[in-house]
Parts: C-alpha cells; sequence; structure tokens
C-alpha cells in the first residue's frame, strides 16, 4: 500500500465524531453515468467531497497504440457520446494537420463538418439544460428538450447512419455527403426550434424555485478556474471571453458570425451555477446563427453537385512524418485535446493522449462544493455538465 | 513572444543548461527541461509577466518504447491573454524491472488540474510525481497490479479471481 493511499484510509477511518460518511453514487441519477461520490457531512453541510472516477475506463489511450488512425475515429465517438460529432472532427482535424492535408479540404465538406458539429452541439447542450433541470426537480422541460433533440438524432442518423455513435468525419473527408433534402429538413426543424427556446426560457430559465435553487451557488471565480484547467461554457460562466473556435480559428469558423456569450450573474454573483446554465442557453442561440449560415452557404455557393465526392481527398495512406502534435478544438463541453506521438514508420500512433474536457471541468468540484449543503451538491454538479464516457474513456 | 525569445529568456533566468535539448521538426516545437526543475520553470513561466502561460491544456505520460529505457512527461502549456501555446518535454532513464518508480516533480502547486493529469499519469504509466499531495490512482481501481500504458505491459488475465475474456 502506498502512502497516499494510507493517507487516504486514515482520513475516512478517522472521523471527527460528528462527521459521517455518504456516497453519492456510483449509481445515482444525478450523476450522469457511473460517477461515485465520496461526501464527508458534518449534517447537512459537506466538509470534504472525494470523487471516485473509472467505472466506465475502456483503455482508450490502450486501444489506440494498435489501431490505425482512422480505425480510432469510431472509438472517439465513445468518449463524449453526447457529442459524438465534435469529438470526430477535432480527432481528423489533427490527423490532418500532420498529414499537412488541412489546406485541401473541400470547402463544402468543411461546413458540413461545422453544420453537424453545431447540431451536435445543441444536442449536447440540451441534454445538459434538460437534464439539469430534472435534478433539480423541474420535470417538463427535460421532455421538452428531449423532444427536441430527438429530430437533431433524426436527422444525424439519416446523414450517417446512426443515431448517436456516428463515424461520419473522416480523416480528409466524410463518410458521405449529406442526403438529398438535408438542407431543407434542417431549415425547417430550425424554424420550428427557434419558438421553443423562447418558451423554454420563460419555463426554466426566468422560473423564481430555479433561480432560487442555483443563483450564488457554486460560484467558481475565474482564477480557480484557469488553475484547475476548467474550459468551454463553465470558463465563460465565470467571465472569460476565451473560445477556442474564435482563438485557433480553426475550421471555418473565421468566415462564420457569432457571439461568445459569458456569464453576467445576473441572476446572483458572476460564475454562479445559473451562469453556467445560461451560458449553455445563450449558447444554443449562437449555435443556430452558425447554422443559419453554414445553410445559407450550402445551398447557394457550394451547392449539391453530382460530381462532388466527399472521399476524393481521403488519403491512401495515413502514415503521418515523425512527430508530436497537440490538437485542441471546443467541444459542447470545453476545450478537447488529443496529443499524438507519431513514429512516422507505422499507420498506428505510438502514443494517444485524450485531454477530456469533463475530466478537467469535474476535479474543480471538491474545490467548489466545500461547505455548501448536499443539495446544492446535486445542482453544482449537473451544472459542470459532465459525460463519464469522457471523464473516464 | 515567440519560440526563440522563450529560450533566451529561460536561459537568462536559469543558465544554459536548464534546457536540454530542443525538437524544432514538425508542427509544434518544444524543449526539453532538465527533469529536477521542472516546477521552477513552469512556475516562472506562469507568472512572468511576458510569458503568462496560466493553463496546462494537458500532461501525457510518455513510454519512450522498449528498447529504449526511458521515460517522460510531456506539458501542454497555454497562455489565455497571449493566445499561445508552448510544449515542455521531461525525461529520464528508469529501470522497468525496478519497484522504485521514475520520479518528476510535481507541477500540481503551479496549476492545480496537474493534481488529476498527474494521478493519471501515475495510474497508467507508473511514474512518481514528487511532492504530490494524493497520488493514488485515480481510473484503475486501487489494488490493480502494474501499468497498462508501458509498452512492456502483459494483459491481465483476471481480476480478484474473476477471469478477463477478450
Amino acid at each position: 500500500m502506498t502512502t497516499a493511499l494510507q493517507k487516504y484510509y486514515d482520513k475516512i477511518n478517522n472521523l471527527k465524531s460528528e462527521e459521517m460518511i455518504l456516497n453519492m453514487g456510483p449509481q445515482h441519477p444525478s450523476t450522469h453515468g457511473v460517477l461515485r461520490l465520496e461526501l464527508i457531512t458534518d449534517g447537512e453541510i459537506i466538509v470534504e467531497v472525494i470523487p471516485h472516477l473509472g467505472y466506465l475506463h475502456r483503455c482508450f489511450e490502450k486501444h489506440c497504440e494498435s489501431l490505425t488512425y482512422p480505425q480510432i475515429i469510431p472509438y472517439t465517438d465513445r468518449m463524449d457520446y453526447m457529442a459524438s460529432m465534435n469529438n470526430n472532427h477535432a480527432f481528423v482535424m489533427g490527423v490532418e494537420r500532420m498529414l499537412g492535408i488541412d489546406k485541401d479540404i473541400p470547402r463544402r465538406v468543411e461546413y458540413i463538418r461545422v453544420l453537424v458539429c453545431e447540431l451536435n452541439r445543441i444536442a449536447s447542450h440540451l441534454i445538459a439544460i434538460g437534464t439539469y433541470g430534472i435534478d433539480i426537480g423541474a420535470f417538463t422541460p427535460f421532455m421538452w428538450c428531449f423532444r427536441d433533440r430527438e429530430h437533431i438524432m433524426n436527422m444525424l442518423e439519416w446523414a450517417s447512419g446512426a443515431r448517436m455513435l456516428y463515424n461520419y468525419l473522416w480523416v480528409g473527408g466524410l463518410f458521405y455527403d449529406l442526403p438529398v433534402g438535408f438542407e431543407e429538413r434542417c431549415k425547417e426543424f430550425i424554424d420550428y426550434f427557434k419558438p421553443k427556446m423562447v418558451e423554454l426560457n420563460e419555463l426554466l430559465t426566468h422560473n423564481k424555485i430555479f433561480i432560487d435553487r442555483t443563483a450564488n451557488v457554486g460560484i467558481l471565480p475565474l482564477d480557480v478556474a484557469i488553475s484547475y484547467g476548467v474550459s468551454g461554457p463553465m470558463l465563460r460562466a465565470s467571465g472569460l471571453k476565451y473560445d477556442l473556435r474564435r482563438v485557433d480559428e480553426y475550421s471555418v469558423y473565421p468566415e462564420i458570425e457569432f457571439d461568445i456569450p459569458v456569464g453576467k450573474g445576473e441572476m446572483g454573483s458572476i460564475g454562479d451555477c445559473w451562469d453556467r446554465y445560461k451560458v449553455r442557453v445563450d449558447e444554443v442561440e449562437q449555435s443556430v446563427k452558425i447554422i443559419e449560415q453554414c445553410l445559407e452557404r450550402l445551398t447557394k455557393e457550394l451547392k449539391r453537385d453530382k460530381e462532388f465526392d466527399p472521399r476524393a481527398k481521403l488519403p491512401r495512406k495515413c502514415t503521418p512524418k515523425a512527430q508530436d502534435f497537440y490538437v485542441r478544438a471546443e467541444n459542447p463541453k470545453g476545450e478537447l485535446g488529443f496529443y499524438f506521438m507519431a513514429d512516422g514508420k507505422r499507420e498506428i500512433p505510438f502514443r494517444v493522449k485524450s485531454r477530456g474536457p469533463s475530466f478537467n471541468n469535474l476535479s474543480v468540484l471538491p474545490e467548489i462544493s466545500k461547505g455548501c449543503m448536499i443539495a446544492d451538491l446535486i445542482a453544482i454538479l449537473g451544472s459542470i455538465d459532465i459525460v463519464l464516457g469522457e471523464v473516464d474513456r | 513572444m515567440d519560440f526563440n525569445d522563450l529560450k533566451r529568456l529561460l536561459i537568462e533566468k536559469f543558465g544554459e543548461e536548464i534546457i536540454v535539448s530542443e525538437q524544432q521538426e514538425g508542427l509544434q516545437p518544444s524543449l526539453t527541461i532538465q527533469s529536477e526543475r521542472i516546477a521552477e520553470v513552469c512556475l516562472e513561466l506562469r507568472d512572468n509577466e511576458k510569458t503568462y502561460f496560466d493553463f496546462l491544456s494537458c500532461l501525457s505520460g510518455v513510454d519512450y518504447g522498449i528498447e529504449q529505457q526511458k521515460i517522460g512527461v510531456v506539458y501542454h502549456l497555454a497562455s489565455i491573454p497571449y493566445k499561445k501555446q508552448l510544449t515542455l518535454k521531461v525525461e529520464r532513464e528508469f529501470d522497468r524491472n525496478s519497484p522504485t518508480l521514475p520520479s518528476f516533480p510535481t507541477v500540481s502547486n503551479v496549476w492545480r488540474t496537474a493534481d488529476w493529469h498527474e494521478r493519471e499519469a501515475y495510474d497508467l504509466l507508473g511514474i512518481d510525481f514528487e511532492g504530490h499531495p494524493d497520488l493514488r490512482r485515480i481510473l484503475l481501481p486501487d489494488d490493480w497490479e502494474g501499468y497498462p500504458l508501458r509498452k512492456d505491459y502483459k494483459t491481465a488475465t483476471e481480476y480478484k479471481g474473476i477471469k478477463i475474456d477478450y
């Protein structure tokens, strides 16, 4: 037994008489998967949270060491399974840059990628918003969000053949072009979806009970957020305008107009649970804006063409030169990074490390939930919006 | 501030010997730092007002292969105010069969996010981080034997009497 392990056992075996251990999870519905939180409580107050991860560890990095780059794409689907397209996009982008073909990708392909990624971002945020409602006792928004999300799932299934795990973006291109009529169907969805977001805001965002449960709870100051490597909507909710789509200007995002919503502390303090929720709601609106611009271009100057082959630029052999490369992209949950080590001889990467945004976002939980009530911990955990598939990889 | 300025800054502050080697090929250049002093270098890069590398994107342990008795850690830093990225590396010789783990100084007191990243590197590669506050396994069970991401790892056939099928 190592000294650190001994220290941990000493801690939980020698509690003060007023303290008690409470296990939350691994099968607790508000942990959004299999996460076990060991709470040291003093009555209703939390003294310490000790997260135990790994129930969903599927050895992603070990698998990568025996698979070729295109074969890894389906595995990335299963990391953040709420936003598989975005995972695909980050991975594919990294491999393309290592191969040096990132400038040759046809523009229609790039726009389709951004389109499906933003659709997936909306789907992911809808889950975050809906399940957040249900975590703190609002049932209706959950049903509404899932109803709307199902439209997106159906559309992406139509394009890729699978409902959640797509394997749609390939190194150098796409699995197939969008099916005929996709753009029109997508337009219809956007027209349908916009008023639904207004309804959702009326129902949940400005609901008195919801605000009472979330405002001024779990405040995450900006310096703590940065030190803990928190990224994505959580970092922006703490008041920093930092979005990798703008910082790195990857894909066709520089040509697209959208704003970066940040937390303003409207209902309480900057960086509280309500802010984190609100940033996601605002981001859905921005994603709708991006989708509209993509559709505009995909139906006009980059119109469907019989000659167009999304697989035309697929590399015959995916063997990058010997190098190390770290690629990062903005996922719905935050900065998704892949660190590749290629040896230049084989089609198999020497080492792949994935930096999951949920993993880092979750690591801040013990810090911000110290001293809060047990019921508030559910609100804080829900506002972090984790996916265990990515925490455990 | 570009890569060469950074290098100069580090040499001025810590002396010539701080940079063991540098890799310029590929898309992202990187610096290999003297492994005992990585925490100081990181602290300086975080706090110096010309660099402000305040965000640790990623920390990865690397086993460099069975032929090479070498293990290392790669740090991907990002500077939010300057929108820059930097890759630092440390590496050292180690004996695969020795029960003492190869050790590097922890950077978890520079960036708190390194806490979990280092636990992961310890868990999967068996790297010891000196001064880490809570170096327990994070993804695997506490009583797991071996370090799966080491290149000489033999896949386990059973865990606590339960057979593992593939």
